[in-house]
């Protein structure tokens, strides 16, 4: 059965991808939308580096963000001298190196959906008196609410499976940033196997549950549209 | 009169729109041309759906657009339906329609009652705006329009995506929109019936530029005017439904000068309608014609010729007290005829095309 590490791993997995799903969804939100509307010539290249995280070897985005979090890197000078201390082997810094880790799979499907709205309901709107912020919140969200739905479950669930990154940034502090995958690699490398199993095997419903559920409300006949 | 003045420039790689413009500040008027003269273009300038970089744009004295300012949309005080009625799909009928009006401080519930009330769309409140048919969709947004109390009403070809049935349905609304609405109500189309049955004021556009424009029945009446509604050169008249033959199955209609025999229509007798009469339709005489088919006889006086775009054929405006019908005869006719500006003559009017 699930050891109280075990269990401590997959609550700190939820909060972590509770957290990275929160922030995401504030920050991926006005990128996602800037990308739609934006006719800035450098448009394409913010919207190579939101995608840079789906090709790149998480090691990779992992070795730059420690040299960055570092005591010597920019962003580690910043956090020491605000006072907000070291972020490597925080539970902070995880989450720092998730939400840019998976801002993809926020951005991506709100971008499809935003992109889906196009730009007739936007000039209604205008028509009917509504400010562009207005609008957004009560033209633009409802419309692209599956969006929303969809890409903040792939967030979650790409977060929650999260391992390179992980490993690079915040090592293996219990109840820090030991989360589940992590623990997995732990269970093997001790050779507790019967462990190991028990918690992938909770890691796997968990990922097909979630797909499975993206599956049927994506089938389910539109309710409002 | 003189209440819209608009200059816009705008140049497109494959467009240019470029017009100077002093529009009525009441009635109707239509904005009418081909596909691509720009008139949907000009329409969005006057929105502040599109920026173009240099115009000016005053509406009742208040300033809308100089060179770089341009007041933001959702400023304007305006109502706007599009071609396609582009509901919110995720609101209800009733919620589209108090959209605007919950923004608007200017908006009053009553102006959203008299909208539902005009476009007969209490049935419809509770719907899903998804599962309406075409031309309930377009009374929805046309109501939507005028539920936030505009001050200038802009419809792109309300009609142009609605099948015949359809738009027959939705004209009457039009009509009794036209009959109450205090404000102008500019009015794309390049649907000669629409224009024909709704317009006071005709701008004609070609290829981004004006072309003429005018009050709709003294431009139509001028032999120099380019405006054609439809293929053919013909005037639009003023009248009124005076009288009923059910014998015979025609009704009598009164215009400012005379009066016409049609085919019978459900009208009762005082509704005002309007009339075309083409050019084509129109024939001749020095003297009352005994013998004829033609039932339509009306006594007029010649008061301007002019050439016609083919050499064999020439037009005449016959003035019938205060109204004027043109008439296409053959120059050897109006050779033969002595046809001259001054002379009373008999015109036949062998089709009266009621726009209803």
């Amino acid at each position: 059965m699930l050891s109280t590490e075990d269990i401590e791993a997959i609550w700190l997995t939820i909060k972590l991808a509770s957290v990275v799903t929160l922030l995401l969804l504030i920050i991926g939100t006005p990128v996602a939308w800037w990308l739609v509307r934006s006719r800035a010539w450098w448009k394409g290249l913010v919207a190579s580096v939101v995608a840079l995280p789906l090709v790149l070897p998480p090691s990779v985005l992992g070795f730059y963000l420690l040299l960055a979090m570092g005591p010597q890197g920019p962003l580690g000078k910043l956090t020491q001298a605000t006072g907000l201390g070291s972020l490597p082997f925080t539970f902070w810094g995880l989450v720092l190196a998730s939400v840019l880790y998976s801002l993809p799979f926020m951005v991506q499907p709100l971008h499809t959906a935003f992109e889906a709205i196009g730009e007739r309901p936007l000039e209604v709107a205008a028509t009917l008196r509504a400010s562009p912020l207005d609008t957004f919140f009560s033209v633009v969200v409802p419309m692209a609410w599956p969006g929303f739905l969809t890409a903040a479950i792939l967030t979650f669930a790409h977060t929650v499976g999260e391992f390179g990154v992980v490993l690079m940034i915040g090592g293996n502090v219990p109840g820090q940033t030991r989360v589940a995958s992590v623990q997995i690699y732990d269970h093997v490398e001790a050779l507790e196997y019967s462990q190991a199993h028990t918690l992938a095997a909770v890691m796997l419903v968990f990922s097909f549950v979630v797909l499975l559920a993206l599956h049927v409300w994506r089938k389910q006949p539109s309710r409002a549209h | 009169m003189a209440e819209i003045q608009a200059r816009f420039h705008l140049a497109w790689p494959s467009f240019t729109l470029d017009v100077n413009l002093t529009l009525p500040g009441r009635g109707i008027t239509a904005l009418f041309g081909a596909s691509g003269s720009g008139k949907t273009t000009l329409l969005r300038c006057l929105a502040g759906l599109e920026r173009p970089r240099q115009g000016f744009l005053r509406f009742h004295g208040e300033l809308w657009q100089d060179g770089q300012y341009s007041l933001p949309t959702h400023r304007r005080p305006i109502g706007y339906v599009f071609q396609e009625a582009s509901l919110f799909p995720h609101l209800t009928v009733l919620e589209n329609l108090r959209f605007g009006l919950k923004r608007n401080t200017q908006a009053r519930p009553a102006d959203l009652e008299a909208a539902i009330e005009l476009l007969d769309l209490v049935p419809l409140l509770d719907r899903s705006s998804v599962n309406l048919s075409g031309g309930e969709r377009q009374r929805v947004a046309i109501a939507r329009a005028l539920a936030v109390r505009p001050s200038l009403l802009l419809m792109d070809e309300p009609l142009a995506a609605l099948d015949y049935a359809r738009k027959q349905e939705i004209l009457p609304y039009l009509e009794r929109l036209h009959d109450s609405l205090e404000i102008p109500l500019l009015y794309v189309s390049h649907a000669p019936d629409e224009v024909a049955r709704l317009a006071d004021y005709i701008v004609m556009l070609q290829a981004g530029k004006v072309l003429a424009q005018g009050p709709l029945l003294e431009i139509l009446a001028q032999l120099d005017t380019p405006i054609r509604l439809g293929q053919d050169r013909g005037v639009v008249l003023q009248a009124q439904v005076i009288e009923h033959d059910h014998q015979w199955h025609l009704m009598r209609l009164a215009f400012d000068g005379g009066n016409v025999w049609t085919r019978q229509h459900d009208l009762p007798v005082g509704r005002k309608v309007r009339v075309h009469i083409l050019a084509r339709d129109v024939s001749l005489a020095t003297r009352p014609q005994i013998g004829s088919s033609i039932q339509n006889q009306l006594q007029g006086v010649v008061d301007a010729i002019a050439a016609d775009s083919h050499p064999g054929v020439m037009l005449v405006r016959v003035s019938v007290g205060a109204s004027a019908l043109i008439a296409r005869l053959t120059k050897r006719s109006a050779e033969i005829l002595g046809i001259s500006v001054g002379q009373p003559v008999w015109l036949q009017v062998k089709s009266v095309a009621m726009m209803e």
